[in-house]
């Protein structure tokens, strides 16, 4: 008894922990009072306000397009490369997958200013292009990671059991192999949306001036002053974010789960 | 004799410098059950994926009724596959799965719902037009493999192990099903398993294959009765397989003592492997007075098999497998009697080579 209550407490204050500091952002977002440390009544005029703001509604703009173009991008090349990587002998996909595993695992600012070197070393111009294809590029190997495991588990036969039926190499892969690994392609997609919309660091070195996603506009309205507008774009944020990793989640991963 | 529906010639086959089909050559006849029996990395499913048009033989040719398809791509032959792992598609369910091939031909709605009908009728799953392939059993599932690859109407189906994943008694169900099924629909099927009893229960022809070569074809009776080399005898069934010297025509030396046969044209004290099964060596009470034996033995172990024992009898120095209804306990001195017709002569193999040599009908 007394250990059941212990293991409760634990776990809320392990969730108050994580949770506080997003809660108290959120309930500052409809304080009507500018001041902090005041309640002042319950409103939604920052909110009015941030939706009025142009500058921000274009950063959002842009996020948005941005998380959804090098998604899809990234999506396609990723499920290409394991596509490629199932026709491997395993020593050489072994190595390959590992390297495309590492920028994953490579520190972001490290990622960031190596991209910008890149960029200019290569004279192309800062701004929307140069933050899609960084993107892109971080992109890719989480495609990877939720596609190959799906490829692994496609019953090879099926692929050719379409062909032996009458398809075509084309209609076999739409018709047979691609609707099986839809799901882990799904995911995918929905990760690489919200590692995009999600980004930062790797942003902030490959922007530019002149262009702003949400996370660098945050960045650069903080310099200058916290203002109450931030609270409700940060909530938004969260919101979003946190449906999409729900939707990951809950894509069916492997219909065979009885 | 009825004509050849396939020809194989002169067909070899290497994966990374590793040879898996060397020189084959084999025909087989319209309305065939033909099966190809032999050891995993025998080369039986490289015959048929390069029947099916999944692989492209290094050297050689196939023709199907008289026409040269080494080439073909799979989708242009008339011929089905059934896989070994059923290959069904998940995200379909069964009308749809068995519908499949019909629809990229573009048949008409009614057409495709007479066949999905007429099909799931004939392997006894009449009403499962709806169900998702994940929900049915395995022995169900092969069978939707099965409807969907003959509602394309193949002049000829080819099955890879397609009841390799199914329990015991599934199986020999479904042995008897397939033999249905070939003679309701005619046409001709091409069986590759490395289960014996499987390829002895259904086939008209056997092929047996060992490395690459067949190691002789035939019915199953002459498989199994006539074993052309000690490879086939010893995978066929079991068997002793004991080194003896032909003394002269139907006269042959196994241990030491001499045996009487029925074979000829051996010449004489030639060396020579002879095969005689279990079931076919006799035990003999010694205590019986009128008991004829050629040698004797002592009972060394028993295991009682259900509808056998199997005994192993220890007689000039060689371990007899006996298998038989009435048993002896371990330690019984006992006569070992073999009927003349029942010991099989072949010829020793001189090399490796020689062993593997394709030996036809």
């Amino acid at each position: 008894m007394i250990k059941t209550t212990a293991q409760k407490i634990y776990v809320a204050l392990i969730f108050i922990f994580l949770y506080a500091p997003i809660f108290t952002l959120m309930v500052l977002s409809f304080n009507a009072s500018k001041t902090r440390s005041k309640w002042g009544g319950f409103t939604i005029k920052w909110y009015k306000q941030l939706f009025q703001n142009e500058e921000i509604m274009e950063a959002l703009w842009n996020t948005l397009l941005i998380a959804f173009l090098s998604a899809l991008i990234a999506t396609i090349i990723g499920t290409i490369t394991c596509l490629a990587f199932n026709y491997l002998k395993k020593s050489n996909r072994a190595i390959l997958l590992g390297m495309a595993n590492i920028p994953m695992l490579n520190a972001e600012i490290v990622t960031g200013i190596s991209l910008m070197l890149l960029f200019i070393s290569l004279g192309i111009k800062f701004g929307f292009m140069t933050i899609l294809l960084a993107h892109i590029t971080f992109n890719i190997p989480y495609v990877i990671l939720s596609v190959l495991p799906r490829m692994k588990q496609l019953n090879p036969s099926t692929y050719e059991a379409a062909l032996d039926l009458g398809c075509n190499q084309w209609q076999a892969f739409f018709k047979v192999t691609f609707p099986d690994l839809l799901p882990g392609i799904l995911s995918g997609f929905l990760m690489a949306f919200t590692m995009s919309l999600d980004d930062f660091v790797i942003t902030h070195f490959t922007k530019g001036p002149g262009i702003d996603t949400l996370s660098t506009k945050i960045y650069t309205e903080v310099k200058k002053g916290i203002k109450p507008e931030m609270y409700s774009l940060s909530t938004i944020i969260f919101v979003a974010v946190l449906v999409l990793l729900l939707l990951v989640n809950y894509t069916p991963k492997d219909k065979k789960n009885k | 004799m009825k004509k050849a529906l396939v020809n194989l010639e002169h067909i070899s086959k290497s994966y990374d410098g590793q040879l898996i089909l060397d020189d084959l050559n084999l025909y087989i006849r319209e309305n065939e059950f033909l099966t190809l029996l032999g050891p995993s990395g025998c080369g039986k499913t490289t015959t048929l994926r390069i029947l099916g048009g999944f692989e492209t033989p290094d050297a050689g040719k196939v023709y199907f009724d008289g026409v040269d398809i080494t080439h073909l791509q799979p989708n242009k032959r008339q011929l089905n596959t059934v896989f070994q792992k059923y290959a069904l598609f998940t995200h379909m369910n069964i009308a749809e799965n068995i519908a499949f091939g019909l629809k990229i031909k573009n048949k008409s709605k009614a057409y495709i719902d007479d066949k999905i009908k007429y099909a799931l009728k004939l392997v006894n799953l009449d009403g499962y037009e709806k169900r998702m392939p994940d929900s049915l059993s395995g022995g169900q599932q092969q069978r939707i493999a099965i409807a969907r690859a003959i509602v394309n109407e193949p002049k000829l189906l080819l099955l890879d192990e397609p009841l390799g994943a199914l329990d015991l008694k599934l199986r020999q169900d479904m042995q008897y099903e397939l033999i249905r099924l070939k003679n309701e629909l005619g046409i001709t099927f091409i069986y590759v398993t490395h289960d014996q009893e499987e390829a002895l229960t259904m086939s008209d022809t056997i092929v047996v294959m060992n490395q690459g070569y067949i190691q002789q074809i035939g019915t199953p009776e002459m498989i199994y009765n006539e074993p052309e080399n000690a490879f086939v005898a010893d995978f066929i069934g079991e068997s002793n397989i004991i080194s003896a010297t032909m003394i002269q025509d139907r006269l042959v030396e196994i241990l030491g003592t001499k045996f009487a046969c029925v074979d000829e044209g051996f010449g004489n004290n030639t060396p020579v492997d002879v095969v005689i099964r279990p079931e076919d060596v006799e035990l003999v009470d010694l205590a019986d007075a009128n008991a004829k034996y050629i040698i004797e033995g002592t009972v060394t172990h028993v295991i009682f098999k259900g509808v056998h024992y199997e005994m192993e009898v220890m007689a000039n120095g060689f371990e007899w497998l006996v298998h038989s209804t009435g048993m002896f306990p371990v330690g019984t001195k006992v006569g070992i009697h073999v009927d003349p017709f029942n010991i099989q002569i072949m010829n020793k193999p001189e090399s490796e080579d020689e062993e593997a040599v394709g030996v036809n009908e």
